[in-house]
């Protein structure tokens, strides 16, 4: 697999998403900057976390709009694989590949910590070397990941089986407890915690590697159809 | 301007200092060059009353690649790589405007890193507060420790450096005086170290990062004075940080460094563009010549005085080879940030500033950065303290040891400071292996074999009641902490915060101080590579307790160390380092006595070095054999307390200590050289304990669910380990929820 890193320049966790791909996966992961328009010959996109152009006005909101962002949304269009991770999954919401928005957290506080997970759907490409009901051990830290869509759209997500993740124990006031989502089209993921953080023994758990490894299995399974 | 009596008094410069300008000079300063003279020669920048005891620390060592001089202090890990590192104070800002003042804390030390070529991999942040619980003026603490730490959070959380552990303490005399220290590290090779030294006459001088606005000025002049009422009309003096622009001035510098076209670079911190030029001018021994209408300006009309002593942040100043200018511009250009050369280098030595066609300022840069003065401050009288020798008659036997030690756990200094530390992303970059709420943070170097332990400590009660042994004492719980993890100690840094020196027995408190960690330090052979001196912590005349605050890394091989909590039901539990000694006197100094009685007397815990080495040898030894299964090291609160954090997973203990007489002294007395270590093998354990001289007891073994201490023939503690983890983790939220009530 090679993977797409996007760099903004307030992006922070692009290299520890780089790292997890290259040296925990084993893939192959390059970094794209955020005035690139084109986005070479990757098979997948990884959009890390961060402060994307500082944020100050809402997360992502000045990101949707960079001209890497164009590329990216085309790749989806296409059917290309693209993970958004916290800051990731912000931009992929206000850029409308992802329905909903992510709202300050219930206490109004950053929280850095390791969450517990459900795996609500191995039917993606994302998820699809995970068990459903399996319980995953991963960090979130964010200042703005409290999940919000009106009731319809959750409704939707729910019968559509486009809920990646739920929090076990709810840590931002999510609706639903909804953690990550999936596009109608499932080849578009976003969530809140970071499974780049959970790929090293010595980070503390390795739950979050099944992530990665899933979309390396579709991007193989994926490649020989491309070919023809 | 006419220069005044009254205007040089308001600079803070006193007539001796003033005439020594005049001579330097040979003439009277101008207006803008008073301002200079001012902010250079402040305590802050010149660090006048320290800087003839600073120079009876230890520097070198095997390890010391730099150390005290530059941006950083930086010591050689191995395999080509280096750690830069360092501490920085931000108190008095902080006071007056806590959230951008903790927020620039921040980002000044991060500058400090980055500019020497390391990128920030860590920061640890020690902070003393006034008291959180109660009375009315609680509330304002509580408002200064909430500011504090989501300042903290928002800057280092958006640069991208993760906050891996530190330490926080309430006490009366911090209530005006907060104290945000805060610690830094960065990684570079070794042949990529970068100087602020300006070099080759001719090369240009450019300026990079944010554009040049009113905040700040006389930062540095605030920061070396006492509070008055009308502190709080200095908020103007606090900056305003933006951690993005850090972050891309950052990621700018370090691409700009891989060009090769630069020469030297400064950070532009305290006294802004006026140290950075006339610093890298002194070490390099040539002068620099700007010109400040080239200077990017945040505001119109600004005069030179405005923009020299600015400190505005996120800027820095560098010297490029003349020639490749464009190399650098190219950089910065990526990241959307301004660089401009505003001047060049020159052979004359002197800084010479420009603005509007005219020269405005031309002082000699030694006369700044090397000829400040340094005053050999009165000290000879004992260091001041107020609280008795001996125990106060008729204090209180308790009668309920359990509810003591609840109440203990429950106590702001030995809580847990989860309700901090979470709202900091500990984790960012993916090299912490073990983050806060432990004895010593770990961060892996990826590039490496090697992983990094720092730890920070100071306690103002052991240094106000000795400030010698106090400041022994933080040095050696640092390396016990960094040992505990299997580190060992290799480099330190440390922030001096004091009150006023003019006053002799303040001053005798930091001369006691210094020379206390520079035993120490000698000792544990953990030089010290820089630092930062914090004077005048002092509002209307009450000041702080003497609070030396030392931050001492270490080094080990990568590995995820045994945890401090008890790890599994049924294992032997040992206190290696013995019970120790604590009587009457030395209990005074306790945070039983603190929080149960309410009282502060006697002195501190008495160190023996020698021993308390051997203690850290002994650990490593053990942690090298592979039979520890949990380690913690024993501080405030003593054992009690210690055995009671080891217990917040669901795993208790059953403990039996010696009899005696006084059962509060055995289980709240605070000696030191003690670390709690569950292993597999306590026969093992106790044959290499013994190698080393150290006494190792058997004290009991894990078991689910409860606490209980007894001796042979009574029980003192029962507790559920439930309650105990209920009253530590709760404890700090639900006392800084008050203020919303």
């Amino acid at each position: 697999m090679k993977a797409g890193v996007i760099v903004f320049p307030g992006s922070n966790c692009d290299h520890d998403a780089w790292y997890a791909v290259n040296e925990n996966l084993h893939g192959g992961a390059e970094f794209i900057w955020h005035d690139s328009t084109n986005l070479g010959d990757v098979d997948a996109v990884i959009l890390p976390g961060g402060f994307s152009y500082g944020d100050y006005l809402r997360c992502g909101a000045i990101a949707r709009f960079s001209p890497v962002m164009q590329a990216v949304k085309k790749f989806a269009a296409d059917g290309g694989l693209v993970l958004g991770i916290c800051n990731g999954f912000q931009i992929l919401v206000e850029a409308g590949l992802l329905p909903g928005a992510l709202l300050r957290n219930g206490e109004l506080k950053f929280i850095c910590r390791e969450v517990r997970l459900r795996t609500e759907t191995t039917a993606s490409p994302f998820t699809s070397k995970l068990q459903e009901g399996r319980i995953l051990r991963v960090p979130i830290a964010h200042g703005e990941g409290r999940y919000f869509a009106d009731d319809r759209t959750l409704d939707e997500l729910e019968s559509d089986d486009r809920v990646a993740f739920r929090y076990v124990e709810n840590p931002n006031g999510s609706a639903r407890s909804i953690a990550g989502i999936l596009n109608r089209e499932r080849n578009v993921m976003g969530m809140m915690p970071h499974p780049e953080r959970a790929c090293d023994p010595l980070m503390g758990s390795t739950d979050g590697l099944a992530v990665f490894e899933s979309m390396l299995a579709a991007t193989l399974s994926f490649a020989p159809v491309l070919a023809q | 301007m006419t220069i005044t009596p009254e205007l040089i008094e308001q600079h803070q410069l006193t007539t001796a200092e003033y005439d020594k300008i005049v001579t330097l000079l040979g003439r009277e300063p101008s207006y803008t060059e008073l301002g200079i003279f001012s902010v250079m020669w402040s305590e802050h920048c010149s660090y006048k009353s320290s800087r003839i005891h600073l120079k009876k620390l230890p520097t070198t060592g095997k390890y010391v690649v730099q150390g005290p001089g530059e941006n950083a202090g930086i010591i050689g890990i191995g395999g080509g790589w280096v750690i830069a590192f360092k501490i920085e104070s931000h108190n008095h800002p902080s006071y007056i405007e806590p959230f951008q003042g903790a927020a620039t804390g921040v980002g000044g030390i991060l500058r400090d890193i980055f500019t020497m070529g390391a990128r920030p991999i860590a920061v640890m942040d020690s902070l003393r507060f006034g008291p959180i619980a109660g009375a009315s003026e609680s509330a304002h603490n509580r408002r200064i420790v909430a500011g504090v730490v989501s300042g903290i959070a928002h800057y280092g959380n958006c640069f991208g450096v993760p906050t891996v552990g530190g330490e926080c303490i309430f006490e009366d005399c911090y209530s005006a005086n907060p104290l945000v220290n805060v610690f830094a590290l960065g990684v570079c090779k070794e042949n990529e170290i970068f100087f602020a030294r300006a070099s080759g006459i001719g090369n240009p001088v450019i300026y990079v990062g944010a554009k040049t606005g009113r905040d700040g000025i006389h930062g540095a002049s605030m920061a070396s004075a006492e509070f008055t009422e009308e502190s709080k009309q200095k908020r103007p003096n606090v900056q305003v940080g933006d951690p993005f622009l850090e972050k891309l001035l950052l990621e700018a510098c370090i691409e700009a460094m891989k060009t090769g076209a630069i020469v030297a670079i400064q950070d532009m911190g305290a006294a802004g563009l006026t140290s950075s030029s006339c610093e890298m001018g002194s070490r390099g021994g040539v002068g620099i010549d700007i010109d400040l209408d080239l200077v990017p300006q945040r505001e119109t009309g600004m005069t030179a005085y405005e923009m020299l002593l600015s400190e505005s942040q996120e800027r820095m100043l560098l010297v490029a080879e003349r020639g490749r200018e464009e190399e650098v511009f190219r950089v910065f250009r990526k990241w959307g940030l301004d660089a401009v050369t505003i001047g060049i280098v020159t052979p004359d030595g002197n800084l010479r500033v420009r603005h509007l066609g005219q020269v405005v300022a031309e002082i000699p840069n030694p006369a700044l950065a090397d000829e400040a003065p340094r005053y050999n401050r009165p000290h000879d009288v004992k260091p001041h303290r107020r609280p008795p020798l001996d125990r106060p008659a008729n204090l209180p036997q308790s009668t309920d040891l359990s509810a003591d030690l609840l109440r203990l756990v429950a106590a702001p200094d030995l809580c847990s400071k989860r309700w901090i530390w979470e709202q900091y992303d500990y984790m960012v970059r993916t090299n912490t292996i073990v983050g806060p709420g432990s004895d010593a943070a770990v961060v892996r170097i990826k590039e490496t074999d090697t992983s990094i332990a720092m730890s920070l400590d100071g306690n103002g009660r052991y240094c106000y009641l000795d400030p010698r042994e106090g400041a022994k004492l933080a040095v050696a719980e640092c390396c016990r902490n960094l040992a505990t993890t299997g580190a060992v100690p290799v480099a330190a840094t440390n922030n001096l915060n004091f009150g006023n020196p003019e006053r002799p027995e303040i001053m005798a408190q930091l001369v006691e101080a210094v020379e206390g960690i520079a035993e120490a330090c000698a000792f544990f052979e953990t030089p010290i590579t820089g630092g930062n001196v914090s004077l005048y912590n002092e509002t209307l005349g009450e000041g702080i307790y003497p609070t030396p605050v030392l931050g001492v890394i270490g080094l080990m091989k990568t590995a995820m160390p045994a945890p401090v909590q008890f790890a599994r039901e049924g294992a032997d539990l040992l206190l290696l380092g013995g019970f120790g000694e604590c009587d009457d006197r030395r209990f005074g100094a306790t945070e039983y006595a603190k929080v149960i009685l309410g009282q502060l007397w006697g002195l501190p815990p008495q160190l023996d070095m020698d021993y308390e080495k051997r203690v850290h040898d002994a650990i490593r030894a053990l942690i090298g054999a592979g039979l520890i299964e949990s380690a913690h090291d024993l501080s405030d609160g003593g054992l009690a307390v210690a055995l009671s954090e080891c217990c917040t997973s669901d795993i208790g203990a059953k403990v039996t200590i010696p009899p005696t007489e006084r059962t509060d002294l055995a289980l709240f007395g605070e000696a030191p050289s003690r670390i709690l270590i569950t292993v597999t093998d306590a026969g093992r354990a106790r044959e290499i304990a013994a190698k080393y001289g150290v006494a190792c007891p058997a004290i009991g073994a894990t078991m689910k669910g409860r606490l209980q201490i007894g001796d042979d023939s009574q029980m003192l503690i029962d507790v559920r380990t439930s309650d105990l983890k209920q009253a530590f983790e709760t404890s700090l939220p639900r006392l800084l929820q008050a203020q919303h009530d």
